[in-house]
């Protein structure tokens, strides 16, 4: 019997997860939690809707001609590095059929101690066109706090999609109060200014268009309280990260 | 050839009347970006602070400025108008001046009586007197004519919007011929043409005798009118200015006639190019003064105003003119039809600011070039002024010489026109298929007395074969009724001066549209996948539904119910071929209630897809609101599988979009994404 993912939902129109006009797939499941979250209703590994990869596949090809012009196939959610078997398959399938592929990810998933994860994992980059990889914060113990999460095998993925020649865009979401003190942004950008690979800076500013999700889903709100981010203060904020790549450049 | 042709290339079109010939064999494809494009000279901001002080006078009284109520306006009726005659390129309004409504009685005396009197005027009494006793219009012929089932359609708002007391719009001059040959060819053309008709006076060829006669007058007033602006149209024009001018003129001399539903102007920008690109290389005008010309073209269409009513304005959401403008496409020869003239026209959203009208249209197709696609990306984003429409649809039909009228509606320039049809509402002729013909807001029997539906729950091949007979009878009084008002409109409120524009022999669509069609099919879905009942009042008539279950929604790429929408739009334009159709109008319909969705809404009852009683339809063939859940990908796609076949008028999506939702700063239309590292 095929595989089959738990997907949450599909976006025909996703214009803002990586280049062109995509087809998002959004991925049912995550393990991190971060106070910011905007989709809180992933997070459960056991909710959305059973879908096989020719399924998913089928959904794109009908509208094939929206996504051909540089956009493609980005897999978020969640996290869909969860389901690493499925995504493979998805993947592998779309390799197949010239679909540029962009996984939008955390990195959590990745287990560098585990030799059965980082081989599916090596796998699967050798299908992935794209990697977006959110890197909440550059500081293990603030990581922690703001996504109950490590982030060490985080970062050792990130040094994994430079080392195999993966594109990189690294995200980074800045939260006033939170994601936004000037020296962790520089640490930040000094670790990504290592990343060979590495294409294009997307500092997101943090809004709070999720809110009502968390009403909807009776969960506490835990960054209550904090206002959008403002734009211009979001392009200062960016320009520390981007002092932080040059610094490592020069070096 | 006429030395004011010097510089074109010989074909056809110097020998017979044939402007797409002219411009196939002149115009040059533009494949660059926006860089060449010139802002607006001090004059045109000082005409354009005019007129928005005009605009806000006009706002500030109400929403009229002043009136015409004594002289029946005609092509030669007023005097020369203008906003500052010395810093005025292009010139010429309806009446002796700027935002003065016309008085436009033919379609139907008390329409224009009351457009005047809800406005704070009075009509002159001897010229109601006049319409009402020794001049017949439109409307009274329409009248006279309809039986009772027609009336009570019409009052029970099952067929809405009928052109019965208004003008009915959508036709096309070829203005862009004045431009070409000047009056005195055409006329002897004309000429030529009534001498051509048969010899046996039958029916057709009497009218066609007169309506030609009537053609040549407004030829000779169209000339006399520009003559009053000190301008000589009877020769071809010799450069660019006089182009856009006299092409002008013939569109003014038609709404100075017509106030119709839809004044559209046609497919004009690539044939001043021709104009525009001989006198650059000539020297004759630079690139600024071209730009001043279109600028000025442009701001006169922007001051177009009829005297409308109240109620007339709620149906169509204001006070449209819809002078569509339709711009770029592909040629039969594979070359793109851009210019830069294309690009001046879309500028003028730029130098003049965002504006509804002119509504410029773009004929889209993959080939445009990308320089193009760009720039309208761009302007898009910037103004939300443009519209739309699919040239790969349209060209295999009707060539590369087509336009829009109104907002869908194709007809190749000069050689077809439309007989406007308003719509069928579906939604409600599905409600009278449920209650055997009764109405089930005034409780009427207003269709035929067939069976209603029985039991509590809805059963689908029994809704469905309802639906179907139903249909069928509402298309036949439909094109009845479309009938009488056709014969009446040709008979009282010809439309002179567009048709004198056209070739003797037209094709005439005899356009129909629906409105309703995503309720219908997500009523349809609702009986099918989930479980209708139905809630009858006390006189036994269902006034509402309670569904319980899931059922797939239009919208949404799910063929299970985009299939039942396609399958009513066939069934809906099979039952309309059928009939009879006046001068053998060729049948078609259209998907595209953009603005008066919302009147339709308040005239039906709840619907089995959940729709409360009086809440508004979807505009045109969009989904229902909130229902297309999986993005606007998936929602164009339901539309596109719409049969353009069976809606050759015209199938329209109205598609919103919160700014920075197409990209990072709204990159991903206009261009790459580019988050580039320095």
């Amino acid at each position: 019997m095929a595989l089959k993912g738990r997907i949450h939902s599909l976006e025909s129109f996703g214009t803002v997860d990586g280049p062109g006009t995509r087809f998002v797939v959004f991925f049912q499941g995550c393990p991190m939690r971060c106070k910011y979250c905007h989709n809180p209703d992933t997070w459960p590994l056991d909710g959305g809707t059973e879908m096989t990869v020719e399924e998913i596949i089928e959904r794109y090809e009908r509208n094939r001609s929206f996504y051909e012009n540089k956009g493609g196939l980005t897999t978020t959610g969640g996290e869909p590095m969860m389901q690493l078997d499925f995504l493979i398959e998805l993947y592998e399938e779309c390799k197949k059929r010239g679909i540029h592929t962009c996984l939008d990810t955390s990195g959590i998933a990745y287990n560098s101690k585990s030799p059965e994860n980082v081989s599916k994992v090596e796998r699967l980059l050798e299908s992935t066109d794209l990697v977006m990889l959110d890197i909440k914060h550059i500081d293990p113990d603030k990581h922690k706090e703001l996504t109950k999460q490590p982030n060490e095998e985080i970062l050792k993925f990130a040094q994994l999609v430079s080392d195999k020649g993966v594109d990189l865009w690294i995200r980074h979401v800045i939260v006033p109060g939170v994601t936004d003190d000037d020296e962790y942004l520089e640490k930040l950008g000094y670790f990504i200014g290592g990343l060979k690979t590495l294409k294009a800076l997307d500092a997101l500013p943090y809004h709070t268009m999720g809110v009502v999700k968390y009403e909807q889903l009776g969960i506490d709100y835990p960054l209550k309280g904090i206002k959008d981010m403002p734009q211009d203060k979001l392009l200062e904020k960016k320009q520390h990260i981007l002092d932080g790549i040059k610094k490592r450049r020069q070096n | 050839m006429r030395e004011e042709w010097n510089g074109f290339t010989p074909h056809k079109w110097d020998k017979e009347v044939n402007v797409r010939d002219f411009i196939q064999s002149n115009y040059t494809p533009y494949d660059g970006d926006e860089s060449f494009l010139a802002a607006p000279t001090q004059a045109t901001k000082d005409l354009w602070d005019q007129v928005m002080d005009l605009t806000k006078k006009e706002r500030e009284a109400g929403g009229v400025l002043d009136m015409d109520t004594k002289v029946i306006s005609t092509i030669t009726s007023h005097g020369p108008g203008y906003l500052d005659k010395s810093k005025e390129k292009i010139v010429g309004f309806q009446t002796d001046k700027p935002f003065k409504r016309s008085l436009q009685p033919y379609g139907g005396i008390r329409m224009a009586e009351k457009a005047c009197s809800d406005n704070g005027y009075e009509v002159d009494p001897e010229i109601a007197e006049f319409f009402s006793t020794h001049r017949k219009t439109h409307n009274a012929g329409c009248f006279d004519a309809y039986n009772q089932e027609m009336r009570a359609c019409r009052s029970s708002h099952i067929i809405t919007g009928l052109p019965d007391a208004y003008g009915r719009g959508r036709i096309i001059g070829d203005y862009r011929r004045v431009a070409l040959y000047g009056i005195d060819r055409l006329i002897e053309d004309k000429q030529a043409q009534k001498d051509s008709t048969g010899r046996v006076m039958t029916d057709d060829v009497i009218r066609l005798r007169e309506e030609l006669s009537e053609q040549m007058t407004a030829l000779k007033l169209m000339k006399e009118m520009a003559a009053s602006y000190g301008i000589d149209i009877s020769k071809p024009a010799k450069n660019v200015q006089e182009a856009i001018q006299f092409t002008y003129f013939g569109y003014l001399s038609a709404i100075k006639e017509q106030n119709g539903a839809a004044m559209s102007l046609g497919r004009t920008s690539t044939f001043i190019d021709c104009y525009a690109e001989r006198d650059l290389k000539n020297g004759t005008f630079t690139e600024e003064e071209i730009q001043e010309f279109v600028d000025h073209f442009i701001m006169k269409l922007r001051c177009v105003k009829f005297a409308r009513t109240p109620e007339y304005n709620q149906i169509f959401a204001g006070d449209p003119v819809w002078v569509t403008e339709s711009l770029g496409g592909v040629g039969v020869d594979g070359r793109h039809m851009v210019t830069k003239t294309s690009f001046r026209y879309l500028h003028t959203l730029e130098n003049l600011g965002a504006a509804p009208e002119p509504n410029l249209t773009v004929l889209w197709s993959p080939r445009l070039p990308e320089g193009w696609k760009k720039y309208c990306a761009k302007i898009s984003i910037t103004t939300s002024s443009i519209q739309y429409e699919n040239d790969e649809l349209m060209r295999p039909v009707h060539g590369d010489d087509y336009g829009i009228a109104c907002c869908v509606s194709s007809m190749v320039i000069g050689k077809q026109m439309q007989f406007f049809g308003a719509r069928a509402n579906l939604a409600k002729c599905l409600l009278y298929a449920l209650n055997g013909g009764v109405d089930e807001v005034t409780k009427k029997q207003v269709g035929p007395k067939y069976r209603p539906v029985e039991g509590d729950y809805l059963d689908y091949d029994d809704v469905v074969a309802k639906f179907t007979d139903m249909m069928e009878w509402q298309a036949d009084v439909y094109v009845n009724t479309l009938n009488i008002i056709h014969y009446m409109h040709d008979k009282y409120c010809y439309e002179r001066a567009q048709m004198a524009l056209h070739d003797r022999d037209v094709l005439r669509y005899f356009a129909t549209g629906v409105a309703g069609l995503s309720i219908v099919a997500d009523s349809l879905s609702a009986i099918k996948y989930a479980k209708v009942k139905v809630i009858r009042d006390e006189d036994g008539i269902i006034t509402d539904f309670e569904t319980t279950g899931e059922f797939p929604k239009y919208g949404n790429d799910d063929d299970r119910v985009d299939e039942i929408a396609q399958s009513i739009v066939h069934k809906f334009m099979t039952a309309i071929r059928r009939h009879h159709t006046y001068r053998n109008g060729l049948p078609t319909t259209s998907i595209l209630t953009i603005t008066s969705n919302v009147t339709y809404g308040k005239a039906t009852g709840n619907t089995p897809d959940g729709r409360r009683k009086g809440q508004p339809f979807a505009p045109g063939a969009n989904p229902m609101h909130g229902r297309d859940t999986n993005g606007a990908v998936a929602s164009l796609s339901s539309v596109s599988k719409l049969p353009y076949n069976d809606a050759q008028d015209g199938i329209s999506n109205t598609f919103t979009i919160i700014p920075g939702a197409l990209g990072k700063e709204d990159k991903v239309f206009a261009g790459d994404i580019e988050l580039e590292l320095k």
